[in-house]
């Protein structure tokens, strides 16, 4: 998704560090078939979420030349698409497909302004905003994290029922977090965690969004 | 054989001792494993040092072994280990993990690639970092 954005733009000071979350084998393929020039880390025990706070994928944090967040985690330019989803075929309707493409197009198109223009971009927030948009850990969300670095660590060693046990404790502890849910559900035959129990797990959501919406000049038609 | 994971790092300590929710270190183990060393004043680590012999209820100190485990809790930390103690997470803190990102400076980290090779994200200090996540699930 990065590829053409980092080639664009690494002469202008700027770089894509992406993070899989994810165990190596699982993002092998992937990073393979994709052949990005720009760093690609395999995070297995989802450190990277542990630090930021961050509960999905696609998330994205911009980080300026001195090592100061300028956009906190959010949504890297996803759609809420699973809501629209047929419920048997799981296909977007055409008029949705066209909304997934222009949010992500206009992410990719801000993270392009932000590398070309550093801190006058107007994506760039201030610290009130910034410090008021970054979701804080509470004592549960500190353990869940602790839970999902043993069930990881379990399971790499092959202990995958008390790995279980400790995925499903986190989870409790943290039931925002959908890479520490699907990182330990069941996956389906072509590796997705996109079985029975995840659909129930999305719709048990209600009014709740998947994806938060992403709170950024040009998101909104006629913003 | 336990294996202690703490920070950045999994160590294993062939000196660890169980018992029950008390994991006893070597004060070696516990610099390898934790970065806490074991000095007069107490457990230091850079220029903090918490003093041992305070009001604790269960001591922490023990015919020269630290129980790591209660000290961590003692700090805020939280601690959770597999059933028969052999992996154990040292884990940090909601209030540190809050006041780190409040300070809007970015948490450094050190992962690897599919290679092995491991890359920081301060080794990219002086360039705009875009840090996308991303799952094969």
């Amino acid at each position: 998704m990065w590829q053409k954005l980092y080639q664009d733009l690494s002469a202008q000071n700027f770089t894509v560090l992406a993070i899989a979350m994810d165990v190596p084998d699982a993002a092998r393929p992937w990073i393979e078939a994709a052949k990005p020039t720009y760093p690609c880390l395999i995070d297995r025990e989802h450190r990277v979420a542990d630090l930021y706070d961050m509960v999905n994928v696609p998330q994205a944090v911009w980080i300026d030349e001195a090592g100061r967040i300028v956009r906190p985690p959010e949504n890297a330019g996803a759609m809420d698409s699973l809501r629209y989803r047929d419920k048997t075929t799981r296909q977007l309707p055409d008029d949705k497909l066209t909304e997934r493409d222009r949010i992500k197009a206009a992410y990719v198109e801000a993270v392009r302004d932000w590398a070309i223009k550093g801190s006058a971009s107007a994506h760039v927030l201030d610290a009130a905003t910034i410090r008021a948009r970054t979701r804080l850990p509470d004592d549960n969300v500190a353990t869940a994290h602790a839970h999902f670095r043993l069930a990881q660590h379990l399971a790499r060693g092959g202990n995958t029922d008390e790995a279980k046990v400790h995925f499903a404790q986190a989870s409790r502890l943290h039931p925002d977090s959908w890479n520490i849910w699907r990182q330990g559900a069941a996956k389906d035959a072509t590796g997705l965690a996109a079985t029975p129990e995840f659909w129930a797990r999305v719709d048990s959501l209600g009014d709740q969004p998947y994806y938060l919406p992403i709170d950024m000049k040009g998101m909104t038609p006629g913003a | 054989m336990t294996t202690i994971l703490c920070g950045p790092s999994e160590t294993i300590c062939p000196s660890a001792r169980i018992d029950g929710d008390s994991l006893w270190l070597s004060a070696q183990d516990m610099s390898a494993a934790t970065g806490w060393d074991l000095k007069p004043e107490g457990l230091c680590r850079g220029d903090l040092c918490v003093p041992l012999t305070s009001r604790q209820t269960a001591p922490l100190q023990r015919d020269g072994a630290i129980d790591a485990a209660g000290f961590w809790r003692t700090q805020g930390h939280p601690v959770v280990h597999d059933a028969a103690g052999g992996a154990w997470v040292l884990g940090s803190s909601a209030s540190n993990r809050a006041s780190a990102l409040q300070s809007l400076e970015a948490p450094d980290f050190e992962l690897p690639d599919l290679a092995g090779r491991l890359t920081s994200l301060s080794q990219h200090r002086g360039k705009k970092v875009l840090l996308a996540t991303w799952a094969s699930w």
